[in-house]
């Protein structure tokens, strides 16, 4: 890691490090010719407060549309909340200045979904590592270039290949160079959209392994968005269920997908299909249960 | 004699690097009232495989060796007209992505009676008649309103259930659905396949699902193909795969899976498979999934091409080292 992380202090679970509260964001939706005037709005995020805790990992689950990405987004205010209250780390992030903003998103970090549209393709592997270092002015050409070798290491690829483009690689191999990027300012949150849905099996286990042990090594705690359930159980300490802009369901892993309480959770757990043809049955008679909140939109 | 016997079939595609052996000899049947369902991760050649079989494979791919025999012919040298009588007729198709696959500029109601007008000589009213049944039998609320309505009125379930409805409209033999809930939700999801095991019970075809998805071919297949760099690799009954796996690949494939319920989830690990495929110009020369695989060892698996062998009744696995057939640890790579 770049300022490499030696105190080996990994932070304890049980402290609030993100705290969201009552966040909004609305969009317009706008109508008329040359002079727009707005008639309505989409509530994508509507009243949502959540915490994530130092170490952890909280994991926030929907369908599309149901504003999980929105709200990342909004956390790291690479979009404006409409109203609520962002805090990291004590500190209010809605009302800071771009300054401070930017000070602060050391340690706030994202790794995106689409490890094919993330990666700038014209700059090289190490260059892209290294431009977080860059951007706030850490080290010089020399140790940045280091630092990067020693990230892309720590993430499991191969830094001989430090001058090579994304181009030259496949998904998961891009998806780790996205995941040293964001560990390069040694942040204490890195919000996960989607890191794994554009992979496939086998290449998605060894994504989720390695957040997994980074999380371990740096007591990173993540905000990891997904619409696959099985994924964010295998990763979330914590869950939120997302549904139409708000959290209809909110508590430990176990307890959500062991009783969830809200209808809309339980119908989303039963419409998962489970690898096991001797309960084909029992699901399809447990989704029938569910009929009126599985019930599609036309 | 089957439906449908797909022998030995080979698919290649000549590029400048070589020729990528996109499909590389599979064979399997598929009965009336079966569900056959392909699995296998990007790129495995599953696609290809029924691309070859309804004519579409563009090129420079080409069939280069095999048949297909469905009804008597053949469906790998049947000449394009021959081949458009069948295809939407005896073998209906659905593909993954229901945001392109409808025409935007045509109503519902137009593209589902062009099949019908196309294969079955109808006349507009039967054929608007036939259409209105087909709606209410994938059950789309307000059949006969909804026929005159344009695909971007419908969600992606719901142009879903149309594609299902014109796959079925002239009764085919054949269904074939190529990852065809992968672009929607999981609630939409599970409608949609709990849609597919009431058809599959109620006409009279087989079908074919191809997905990457092992919770969907689970939920719908009764016998089940895993395909790996271009071959069937394990072919089994849905019960007996899913119960003992016997390929490495599958194995691996299986508990690679995350989980959605269990206990000890959060702090465990995902076994992961080491690697990736194999280019497919330039394939393992032996056993193609050796390289990742934890028990090839010292022995000749990297010389010798294993065979798919039938391992118990309807149970069939190309792998020198299946499961039951293993004492102790794995000896490659961890």
């Amino acid at each position: 890691m770049s300022e490499a992380r030696t105190d080996g202090a990994k932070p304890t679970t049980g402290d609030a490090l993100l705290t969201v509260r009552d966040l909004k964001k609305y969009f317009p939706v706008k109508e008329g010719f040359l002079i727009d005037r707005t008639v309505d709005h989409v509530r994508a995020v509507d009243d949502v407060s959540f915490e994530v805790r130092a170490g952890e990992t909280l994991g926030l689950v929907g369908e599309s549309g149901s504003g999980k990405t929105t709200t990342g987004f909004c956390v790291l205010q690479l979009l404006k909340p409409t109203a609520g209250s962002v805090q990291f780390d004590g500190r209010e992030l809605t009302t800071m200045s771009r300054r401070d903003l930017r000070e602060i998103r050391r340690e706030m970090q994202i790794v995106f979904q689409d490890p094919y549209a993330s990666l700038n393709p014209r700059m090289t592997v190490g260059d892209i590592v290294a431009e977080p270092l860059v951007i706030h002015g850490v080290g010089n050409r020399r140790s940045r270039r280091r630092s990067a070798e020693q990230l892309l290491e720590v993430v499991g690829f191969n830094p001989d290949f430090i001058n090579r483009y994304p181009h030259e690689f496949s998904g998961g191999q891009r998806q780790r160079i996205g995941i040293a990027r964001a560990l390069a300012l040694n942040p204490r949150l890195i919000v996960c959209d989607e890191p794994v849905s554009a992979l496939d099996v086998s290449i998605q286990a060894q994504i989720l392994n390695l957040l997994k042990d980074l999380q371990n090594e740096f007591g990173l705690a993540y905000l990891f968005i997904a619409h696959d359930l099985a994924v964010v159980r295998t990763m979330s300490d914590r869950i939120a269920v997302m549904n139409t802009g708000k959290i209809v369901e909110y508590g430990p892993a176990e307890d959500v997908y062991a009783h969830p309480k809200d209808p809309y959770s339980q119908a989303l757990l039963a419409a998962v299909p489970i690898p096991d043809p001797r309960r084909m049955r029992e699901r399809r008679a447990e989704r029938r249960k569910h009929k009126d909140v599985l019930a599609e939109p036309v | 004699m089957a439906l449908l016997e797909v022998r030995d079939l080979h698919t290649y595609f000549r590029t400048r690097a070589g020729e990528v052996k996109a499909v590389d000899g599979v064979s399997f049947d598929v009965e009336v009232g079966e569900m056959l369902g392909i699995v296998g991760e990007s790129g495995c050649g599953k696609s290809v495989t029924v691309l070859s079989l309804m004519g579409l494979v563009q090129p420079p791919g080409r069939v280069v060796q095999g048949s297909a025999f469905f009804q008597g012919r053949d469906l790998v040298k049947l000449k394009g007209r021959e081949m458009e009588d069948i295809r939407g007729h005896e073998i209906g198709m659905i593909f993954q992505d229901p945001m392109t696959s409808l025409n935007p500029t045509l109503t519902i109601g137009t593209q589902i009676t062009e099949t019908l007008r196309r294969h079955l000589d109808m006349n507009k009213k039967e054929a608007r008649k036939r259409a209105i049944e087909l709606l209410d039998e994938v059950h789309i609320p307000n059949a006969a309103k909804r026929l005159d309505d344009y695909p971007h009125r419908y969600s992606g379930g719901m142009r879903q259930r149309v594609m299902i409805a014109i796959a079925l409209a002239c009764n085919p033999k054949l269904l074939i659905a190529d990852e065809p809930t992968t672009a929607l939700d999981v609630t939409v999801q599970a409608g949609v396949l709990d849609l597919f095991h009431e058809l599959r019970t109620q006409h009279e075809m087989g079908v074919i699902i191809i997905t990457h998805d092992m919770g969907v071919v689970a939920e719908t297949a009764n016998d089940i193909v895993v395909m790996y760099a271009g071959q069937i690799v394990e072919h089994a009954t849905a019960l007996d795969l899913f119960d003992r796996p016997e390929h490495p690949y599958t194995e691996a494939l299986l508990s690679a899976l995350p989980q959605v319920e269990g206990e000890g989830i959060r702090e465990g690990r995902l076994l992961s498979i080491p690697g990736r495929p194999p280019d497919l110009i330039d394939p393992p020369p032996a056993c193609r999934f050796a390289p990742r695989c934890l028990y090839a060892g010292q022995d000749d698996c990297a010389v010798v091409p294993p065979e798919l062998r039938e391992i118990r009744p309807d149970h069939w696995v190309r792998s020198a080292h299946p499961a039951s057939e293993r004492a102790g640890e794995p000896v490659g790579v961890t």
